[in-house]
Parts: structure tokens; sequence; C-alpha cells
């Protein structure tokens, strides 16, 4: 056994020697989104080796980017953000000599709003929020954003809800009929008094909570896709639904930087994760879908037909980008969520 | 005078370090508060006194003309500083105690229970916080043993109250007030004590004249350590807690994040500050007042 990992390990000198010499390629991903079997694969074949930087936030990455000396030359943001990346003119357009597999993108990911023809970007992962349900407490339609705005009394105080402003807004914004930015002030009103009643039904406002839906501590909620499926998988009694009156769609999108000191790696890079080959290794991973036709066939069993994973085709429409909204509609949203909040 | 010069010099790592370090970070916030907000986040140079403004007043959403106190930011800072008073008095409640089991321990085995009391450091604290999680969920720890030993029939909800985050708020500052605490003990003069009893003094008259003034540096010291960070704690009452309502760290945090005020996050960030350092200097004066009587 020893012997082994001695060779093993000998081997992985040798490429890490072999890469060097034909360059790096800088990745500055979101946490643990990237499947380090990627970055494997990618040096194996190329030689090129990946390092990979970590944000937390689109807001983290645009501000460390825009300072400019960050020596990155790949970053992945999510849709509402790409139209600042582009005007600013902190992405080069991908250089389709090299960046070939673009075909591979599925047609309706490819005239997205936020990069008609896939100029600068490629996906990387995409997913919703919705809702999530404990069927055994509640048995009614679940793609119902009431049961948490307006919750029956079965879910009452068992309510967990994702404490992302622009998610939690934008979905209780659709359900009263208004525009992700509406300005009209009957609806913001209506939003901020159906979340004001609405609150004292909640009994947290929790990101990581996976565990505390399977074991019973949550019975409903606001919640991602990917997160929903993780916690069927622990405890089937949960569903996840997608509110008719319309929900959230987000895409984290791959570009190459305006200032990457390595853009020809950096292109081979993304023409790399293009083949569905390795746009499943991103879901195994991510646990979220990643838009190359063809990669069903290599995701794991249980996402293939996952409900969570795979929208149904009688939700698909109620689905709706997300939206960067102007300082001062953004302003009282922020305002509505302190209250909310305070 | 040539001397003098050189010693100098020898400071002047230091305090570059902490000039650039510490001033300067902070002379970027006050400048910012008084700019306006970029376009996704950052600033723009343009002045602008909206964003202290809007940390005291709010315009109402829908009759923009009409300005109000902005109860929302007051309440988040309330509930910030009363959680921190909270969270310092349970731990000199609960660190004298201890420190003082400590310090009165023969030498030899006084080094093993600081060693003890240092342990939880050696963890990340965001794991503490969900083994606290772990114990006090509903069907966790306490609840699994209550119910099997039939104390209770339904698991009391402990997670997402405010009895968790005083719990996690506690047991996470602890050592900053037990050490200090024990520092303090450990170089009390214990003759005064019996010179205190031989005098015939009871015991809560010694533990009150006697005892707490030779402590109360220990006290001042670990106060100051607890109630600090605790002002700026949001991992605690965010897990714990379940983030039904905002800290202080959380409105900042917004702003910065998808509230997209970095002016507005600046002026919340710097008004925390001015009022620390407030308190700070309030409370050494209240409390550091009769210093000098101490070792008298």
């Amino acid at each position: 056994m020893k012997k082994i990992t001695g060779w093993a390990s000998a081997a992985l000198l040798g490429t890490t020697a072999l890469a060097s010499a034909e360059g790096v390629v800088n990745l500055y991903n979101w946490g643990n989104y990237t499947n380090p079997e990627i970055l494997e694969r990618f040096t194996a074949e190329t030689g090129i080796e990946v390092t990979l930087t970590d944000f937390d936030s689109n807001d983290t990455a645009l501000a460390r980017i825009r300072q400019g000396g960050h020596g990155f030359d790949i970053v992945v943001p999510s849709d509402t953000y790409i139209d600042t990346w582009v005007s600013e003119g902190l992405f080069q357009p991908l250089d389709r000599e090299i960046v070939t597999n673009l075909g591979n993108i599925a047609p309706q990911w490819v005239d997205v709003p936020f990069d008609p023809g896939r100029e600068y970007t490629v996906p990387w992962a995409w997913g919703t929020t919705g809702v999530i349900v404990d069927t055994s407490v509640y048995s009614g339609d679940i793609n119902n954003i009431e049961l948490i705005i307006d919750p029956p009394a079965e879910l009452q105080g068992r309510i967990n809800v994702i404490p992302e402003m622009s998610d939690v807004m934008a979905m209780t914004i659709y359900y009263h009929g208004g525009e992700r930015c509406t300005t009209d002030r009957d609806t913001l009103r209506a939003v901020r008094d159906s979340l004001m009643s609405a609150k004292p039904h909640w009994l947290a406002l929790d990101y990581g909570a996976v565990d505390s839906y399977a074991a019973g501590d949550f019975a409903a909620g606001i919640y991602w896709n990917g997160a929903s499926m993780r916690v069927r998988l622990q405890n089937d009694n949960f569903a996840y639904g997608y509110p008719a009156t319309g929900y959230p769609i987000w895409m984290d999108n791959a570009a190459v930087l305006a200032d990457a000191p390595n853009p020809e790696n950096a292109m081979k890079f993304i023409n790399f994760v293009l083949q569905p080959e390795i746009a499943a290794l991103i879901s195994n991973f991510a646990r979220y879908s990643n838009g190359i036709t063809g990669s069903e066939e290599f995701m794991d069993a249980e996402m293939r037909n996952a409900p969570e994973i795979n929208v149904p085709a009688e939700r698909a429409e109620a689905g709706r980008w997300g939206q960067a909204c102007p300082q001062d509609v953004n302003d009282i949203h922020t305002q509505i969520w302190t209250e909310l909040m305070q | 005078m040539r001397g003098h010069g050189w010693k100098w010099l020898l400071c002047t790592p230091a305090l570059i370090v902490l000039l650039l370090a510490a001033s300067g970070p902070l002379l970027i916030v006050a400048v910012y508060s008084f700019l306006s907000p970029g376009n996704m986040g950052g600033v723009v140079w343009d002045f602008s006194l909206e964003a202290w403004f809007r940390v005291f007043f709010r315009r109402d959403i829908f009759e923009p003309d009409q300005v109000e106190l902005n109860t929302a930011h007051l309440q988040v800072f309330w509930r910030s500083v009363w959680l921190s008073l909270q969270t310092t008095f349970i731990c000199a409640f609960l660190g004298f105690p201890t420190a003082w089991f400590i310090a009165t321990r023969p030498r030899h085995t006084r080094t093993v229970w600081l060693f003890l009391i240092t342990i939880p450091f050696w963890t990340n604290l965001l794991i503490r916080t969900f083994a606290i999680q772990e114990m006090i969920r509903n069907n966790g720890t306490i609840n699994a043993v209550l119910l099997w030993t039939g104390v209770i029939d339904s698991p009391i909800q402990m997670m997402f109250t405010e009895f968790a985050v005083l719990l996690g708020m506690a047991y996470v500052f602890l050592p900053l007030m037990v050490l200090p605490l024990y520092a303090a003990m450990e170089k009390m003069d214990f003759s005064l004590v019996e010179a205190g009893y031989d005098l015939y003094a009871s015991r809560l008259n010694v533990l009150w004249h006697v005892i707490l003034p030779q402590v109360k540096p220990g006290f001042i010291a670990g106060s100051i350590l607890v109630f600090i960070p605790a002002i700026g704690a949001y991992v605690t009452p965010r897990i714990l807690g379940g983030g039904r309502t905002m800290m202080l760290g959380n409105l900042i945090a917004l702003q910065f994040g998808q509230g997209r005020n970095w002016p507005l996050g600046a002026a919340l960030a710097l008004l925390m500050l001015v009022m620390v350092v407030g308190a700070l200097i309030f409370y050494l004066r209240v409390v550091g007042r009769n210093d000098g009587v101490r070792r008298g």
C-alpha cells in the first residue's frame, strides 16, 4: 500500500513538473463549487496547471476584480451581475477559434437576456429557487408561494426562509403580479404588508438548512432546488414546488477576464468544461444542472431524473430570470427587508 | 540625542503598520460614508450626506416626502447592545466562580484547569456553534435524553430562541472573562481575606470589600474583551437564533452585499465604532474611578 502511494505521488510530481512547462490558468469560482476531478482531468489532458481561489458572493468577486492586480483568468459570476461585468469591460469576448464546443450549450441557454448569443460567457451551473414542503405535514398543492407568505395552520411556525433578499422579494413581488423591479407603490405596499404578516409564522431565516429539514426542524420553506434534492435524499417526505405565480431562475456563468494573464489557457479551459462529460462532473459535485446538451447521461443516477433538477414542462413557463434592480428600487427593497428583520 | 533618534527609528515599522493597517482603512470607511453609492456596489465620488441621513431617518417608502426616525436601525442597534450587555453579565456571573475555583487550586494543577479553559479556542467558532445546535435541536441530544427518561412528552423548542443565542454567546465568550479574572485573582493577596475574617467580617463583606476590589482589573479587562466582540457578533445569533432578526453585523453586511449601498454600510460601521469607543470611555471612567483605593 505504501509503495502504491509512493508511486502515485511520484507520478503526481511528474505531471506537476510537466504542467508548469505548459503554463497555468487561474480560476476564481464560488466556494465548494468546483469538482477537483475536472481540474485533474484538464491538467492531465493539456498539461496546464489550474489554481483555484474561492469567493463567497457576487459582490466580493466584483469588488476584487475591479481593484485590478488579481491575477485571475476566469471568473464565474451569476446572471444578474453579468451586465455590470460586461459594461465595465471586465470580460473579453470568447475566442471562437479555441472555444469550439459552444454548440454543446443547450439551445434555451444560448440567447439568454444577460449575454445574447453567448458572446462572453458560457453556462457553469443553473438552478431555481422554489418552495420545499414536508408532504407528510401538508398534502395540498405545493407549487404555491402562499404556503410561505400566507401559510396554512399546519405549516405555521415551522417555516424556514433563505435570507436572500433578492429571492424572497422577487417571489413575493411576482405573487402580487408585479415585475421584478416594479416601482408601483401599491404592489410594493402589498409586498411589504404580506411579508410583515408572514414573518411571525417563520421559525427561522437560515441558509445551511439541509440537515434541519431532514431532521424535522422545518416543515416548509423557500429554498434552492439543488439543496432541496439533498433534503429529499435524506428524507423522502420532502418535495420541491415551483410557485405558479413565478419563481426565480439563476445561472452562474464562466467568462475570461479582460486582464487575464493567461487568456489562451483560459479559453482552453472554457472549451474543456463545455464537454458533456465534464459538465456532468460540475453537476455531480455542485448538485445543480449545467446547461450542456447530453450531459445528463454522465450524471449520477439520483440526479438524472430528480424533479428538483429537471423542471417539469408544465412548470417551466413560470420561471423568470433575475434582474439587478436600479439603486433606488434596490434601496426600497433593502428598506422593506430591514423593516422585516428589525 | 543620537541615541534618541535611533530609538525612534526602531519604532517606525510598528508605527507604519499601525498607521496603514489601523487608521488607513478606517479613514477610507469615513470618507466612503460621505459619498454616493456606485452601480452594483462601490462608490462614486459625489459628496453626499444621504448615508448619514439614512442611518437615523427614513423616508416613507410610499410617501417619500414623509420623514421619520429610522426605528428599524435603532432597534437593530439596541438589540446588539442589549445582547452584548447580557452576554457580558452572564459571563461575569459564571466566570467569577470558575476563575476562583482555578485560582484556589494547588499551583501545579492550576495549569491543567487553565489548559482545559483554552481548549475551545482550538476549534473553529462555526464548528462549535454547530455542535451546540446538535445538542439543543428538536431531535438533538438534550431532547432525546429528556424524552427517553420520560421527563417530557414532546421536544422542547430551544433552537431559534433567545435562550439559544444567549447560551451560544456565553459559551463562546466565557473564556475571555475567566482568563483575565484568573490573572487578577492569582495576584490577589489572600492574607487580606484572612485579615478580613480576623476582623469579624461576614463572608459577603469579605467578598464585597476585600476580594472584589482586588479582582476589579480582571473584571474590567474581561468585560471589555467580551462586550466588544459580542457587539459585532453575528455568526452565533444567526445560527442559533435562526436569523429571524438582524444584528448590527448583519445590517452592515447587508449594505455591502445585497443592499449595494456602501456609503450607508460605512456610516453604520463608523457609528458602531464611535458607540463602542464611547461605551469604553464611559465604562472606564465609572468603573475605574477609584482605582487608587485598590491596592490601598
